[in-house]
């Protein structure tokens, strides 16, 4: 059994931050340089974790990391070297 | 008068920290994959704030007198589990032939996971290194081989996979304490994040 999905489930939990559909934004991972869609991220802890972690499918390195208190978001990017939006 | 409530009686259950509900199965939350780590290369080690490392290799934890220790467990997801039995060997053990005089202590995990604790409350009867689970080894998904135990804090303090402590002068926040999770993490307050 898989204990991770895919980075197409960051859409629900991003819309609130973004406008764009985060999950066609290209990241490149800090980790292994590897670069890709967000939907091509291994997300965990998306059903009931404290909080969402995506990893890059080339070294499993944390990209993004999504905490949704009752008051904030926390989004933390430092595994990621860019992001970039297609305008 | 609402006499449709009148005969109505609170349950008589366990008292739960704030917030949280009580459950009987055993959650799996995970931040990553599930390191699998062989006995015959498994490490802990204690490294103090002067760089010097104090390693014990599974065999070696496992002679150190070890405790059996029934516990409650609070999630910071809001459940509960009371009455866990674990075994394992409490962190004043390790730290006994340990020089230092850090306040502060950042576990760190197979797979990169880490979590900053207070130094005094990994002492005094308060904190393991948890090897066994309801009488089995514990299963790589709780952890295994070996997790840390802190069951007076919100069980995210708890390091799954525990490879080592980090001993610090200065307090430095792990992997959900950067990310808006209290530096603490008290059940009883209800510190589940930053500014609670
Ligand atoms: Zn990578």
């Amino acid at each position: 059994m898989l204990d991770y999905v895919d980075g197409s489930s960051l859409a629900g939990p991003m819309r609130e931050l973004f406008a764009v559909d985060v999950t066609a934004v290209e990241g490149r991972c800090a980790g292994c340089g590897l670069a890709g869609p967000l939907a091509n991220l291994r997300v965990y802890g998306h059903d009931h974790g404290p909080g969402v972690v995506g990893r890059c499918p080339g070294c499993d390195e944390v990209i993004l990391r999504l905490v949704r208190t009752p008051t904030d978001a926390w989004l933390d990017l430092r595994g990621a070297v860019s992001l970039r939006f297609s305008m | 008068m609402s006499p449709g409530f009148s005969g109505r009686r609170q349950p008589a259950g366990p008292k739960l920290p704030p917030g949280q509900y009580l459950t009987q199965d055993f959650p799996v939350l995970s931040a990553g994959p599930t390191p699998r780590v062989p006995l015959d290369t498994w490490e802990f080690t204690v490294i103090t704030e002067t760089g010097e490392r104090h390693t014990w290799s599974w065999a070696e934890l496992t002679a150190l007198p070890a405790e059996d220790v029934t516990v409650d467990i609070h999630c910071v997801t809001k459940w509960s589990k009371l009455q866990t039995h674990w075994r394992g060997v409490p962190i004043a053990t390790l730290l006994d032939d340990v020089e230092t005089a850090a306040d502060f202590a950042l576990a760190h995990s197979y797979g990169g996971y880490t979590t900053n604790v207070p130094l005094d409350d990994l002492l005094d009867g308060q904190a393991w290194i948890a090897y066994e689970f309801e009488g089995e080894p514990l299963a790589p998904e709780h952890g295994g081989p070996a997790r840390l135990l802190v069951p007076h804090l919100y069980f995210w303090k708890s390091a799954k996979w525990v490879r080592g402590l980090q001993l610090l002068l200065e307090d430095e926040p792990g992997f959900w304490e950067t990310a808006g999770y209290h530096d603490y993490g008290d059940p009883w307050r209800e510190q589940r994040y930053q500014g609670d």
